[in-house]
């Protein structure tokens, strides 16, 4: 079942899409029955704990799962075709060229050994089958969207400083053409001026390029100034699916509830955050029911045995027994 | 990038090496000075044998050992060391030092030069395929091998060598660099040569690759799980690509820093394996000087191996300065 929002053709579809990495015979599921569509141009924030699955769910859908990871159900379609995201070679192709990521903290995931300029131009030369002089103008042309000034491009990443780094990793990523980008963390690393400017940027690059993107993050307030959609994700589900505006105004399900009150807002003139009371789940391990149930403030004896489906409430959709037994009390009295 | 600042890195690496060197010769100098024993009496054949003090100070004087050790003996020692004269053996009664060196040099550098050079194309491979497929088959039998060669001395596989080879196949020669006999010169001595290699060079190449499949292995397993390499990754680069143009260079860095030192060792001679094989080099020349006390050939000899412990120190410098850029600054 694939949930499109408010139309239009989808650029992507994840569809029922379960991962599992297996450690030493232990099999762990790391995101379960994953399903979204996402269209062109469109920016959603990808939101949730340490495990909660959204970095499996990105790397899954740009092709890099790890050797230990296996895909053991759903798929993903680019532009209504399936992706073999499960066959590291056969997914070569679709890298970069259609989706690229744009890694957390720039500094490791830049060679250290290369001049920027080389490795933004390296992906032109390898996929785009450009010259070195083609592949080297068009690595300039992108430094300078950026706003990196092309001399520049002779440097080596140590000598950038962090928000350079990243805008070199968004040059990157842009060098071919993808309709997808997918921010893995890129402003976490950041001071909170040179975020703003970084956010700024992607930004603009989804408005000129009609880029989609995915932004992982587990920071509300960054999604809230740079995403028109949000899912939150919990133990491998998505628990809530909605617009930013509406999810932030009104949030249906308790985690993201939770989450939102626990932004720090020196506005509102409250002196301490409050945080979500608990632990985050053993995802070996995991909880029957509801894998929020334990920490759960509005917890239902059904929430302890039957997980909650993924259904639509709304213009969005939320997994969570409290909406279930409402719409079913409808169902039941009409 | 920036000129001037790789010239001053450069720059600075070559003072110190300068001052380093300084340092060694002026070390070298005090450790022999207080070593027991007195120079003249070994002259005149060791403190058993009767000599009038009369004698001794004869010799004492004719050699300047009557004079302070500072800063008389330090300034005459720095200037002739600088002249390149190393004094006089001992045992080698007027053979100068620096001829006894020079003689020995050529045999040990084709020795453990040839040596160095199998191990390290060998080793760095094998090393860095099996830390590219950390896991594998030949990664498993690379690192126990390699473990095993590495703890082995070398003048121990030596031995067998020449038990296996020499003595019980009799494949190849055991002993000496020459047959005796041989006229210098022809293609025959040349092979003749190259057969009395064979044994010894597998020996410290056998020694030393195991140093070099350790490090290499180390290095790219730490290199295949950098981030730099997902991004080689996800930009759709192939196996290959990644191991080319990402990966190599930046597994090589400790691994040239290991190559650079050890070519430090290539004049020094491999002592215990020359010793096996009668090898003529450098080596089998400490262990004669070592025995007969002849304290000039050693105190030669050691000048040489600290010298260009620092030269190679100095080429590892540069050479990473040149394959790292965050170095140069």
């Amino acid at each position: 079942m694939i949930h499109s929002s408010q139309g239009g053709t989808s650029l992507l579809e994840v569809d029922g899409l379960s991962v599992d990495y297996g450690l030493k015979g232990v099999s762990s599921r790391a995101i379960d029955s994953v399903s979204f569509a996402l269209r062109a141009g469109e920016a959603v924030g990808l939101v949730g704990e340490s495990g909660s699955g959204k970095t499996t769910t990105a790397m899954a859908i740009a092709g890099l799962l790890s050797p230990n990871a296996r895909v053991s159900g759903g798929q993903v379609r680019y532009r209504g075709n399936r992706l073999p995201i499960d066959d590291d070679a056969a997914m070569r192709p679709h890298r970069w060229s259609e989706t690229s990521v744009v890694f957390q903290g720039a500094m490791n995931a830049l060679n250290p050994v290369h001049r920027i300029i080389k490795q933004i131009a390296e992906p032109c030369m390898l996929k785009l089958g450009m010259s070195r002089g083609e592949a080297t103008a068009r690595a300039r042309e992108l430094l300078e969207f950026v706003g990196i000034p092309t001399d520049r491009g002779s440097a080596y990443p140590h000598e950038l400083s962090g928000g350079m780094r990243q805008r070199v990793m968004i040059a990157m990523a842009l060098a071919c053409r993808p309709s997808i980008i997918i921010g893995d963390e890129p402003t976490t690393a950041l001071d909170v001026i040179t975020q703003a400017q970084i956010l700024k940027l992607l930004g603009e690059l989804r408005s000129q390029l009609n880029l989609a993107l995915i932004l992982i993050t587990h920071d509300l307030s960054v999604v809230a100034e740079s995403c028109d959609r949000v899912m939150i994700m919990y133990a491998g589900r998505i628990v809530e699916d909605g617009s930013v505006a509406e999810i932030f105004a009104q949030p249906k399900h308790p985690y993201t509830r939770l989450l939102i009150e626990s932004i720090p807002n020196p506005a509102s003139g409250k002196k301490m955050i409050r945080p979500i009371p608990g632990d985050p789940p053993n995802l070996v391990n995991r909880p029957l029911g509801c894998a929020f149930h334990p920490r759960c403030p509005s917890a239902m004896a059904v929430c302890a045995t039957e997980v909650p489906s993924l259904d639509k409430l709304g213009r969005g959709r939320v997994a969570c027994h409290l909406h279930r037994s409402s719409q079913d009390k409808v169902a039941v009295h009409a | 990038m920036n000129g001037g600042r790789t010239g001053r890195h450069i720059g600075s690496i070559l003072i110190r090496a300068i001052i380093t060197l300084l340092m060694v010769v002026v070390l070298n100098f005090v450790l022999f000075r207080v070593i027991p024993g007195d120079p003249a009496a070994l002259l005149l054949g060791g403190a058993r044998t009767s000599v009038t003090a009369e004698q001794m100070e004869a010799q004492r004087q004719n050699w300047g050992l009557d004079r302070p050790l500072f800063p008389d003996q330090v300034v005459h020692y720095l200037s002739a060391t600088l002249q390149g004269d190393l004094g006089y053996s001992f045992k080698f009664r007027g053979q100068r030092v620096a001829d006894l060196i020079l003689e020995r040099l050529p045999a040990t550098i084709v020795l453990v030069g040839l040596a160095q050079f199998i191990a390290i194309l060998s080793g760095v491979m094998l090393g860095l395929y099996a830390g590219w497929r950390r896991g594998g088959a030949v990664d498993h039998i690379a690192t126990g091998a390699s473990l095993a060669l590495y703890s082995t001395p070398s003048f121990w596989l030596g031995m067998l060598l020449v038990v296996i080879f020499s003595t019980s196949l009799g494949w190849l020669p055991g002993y000496g660099a020459y047959s005796p006999g041989t006229i210098t010169g022809s293609l025959d001595s040349l092979l003749d040569y190259l057969r009395h290699l064979a044994l010894p060079v597998t020996a410290v190449a056998l020694g030393l690759i195991g140093q070099y499949v350790v490090v290499a292995r180390a290095a790219m397993s730490d290199v295949v799980t950098e981030d730099y390499m997902v991004t080689a990754r996800a930009k759709g680069l192939t196996n290959g690509q990644m191991l080319m143009r990402h990966a190599f260079r930046n597994a090589m860095l400790p691994v040239v820093t290991l190559i650079a030192l050890n070519l430090g060792y290539v004049v020094a001679g491999a002592i215990t394996v020359e010793a096996v094989f009668a090898w003529p080099g450098i080596g089998g020349l400490t262990v004669e000087a070592l025995n007969a006390r002849d304290y000039p050939v050693l105190q030669g000899i050691f000048l040489l191996l600290g010298a260009s412990i620092v030269v190679a120190n100095l080429i590892a410098d540069l050479a990473y300065g040149l394959l790292d850029p965050r170095v140069r600054q």
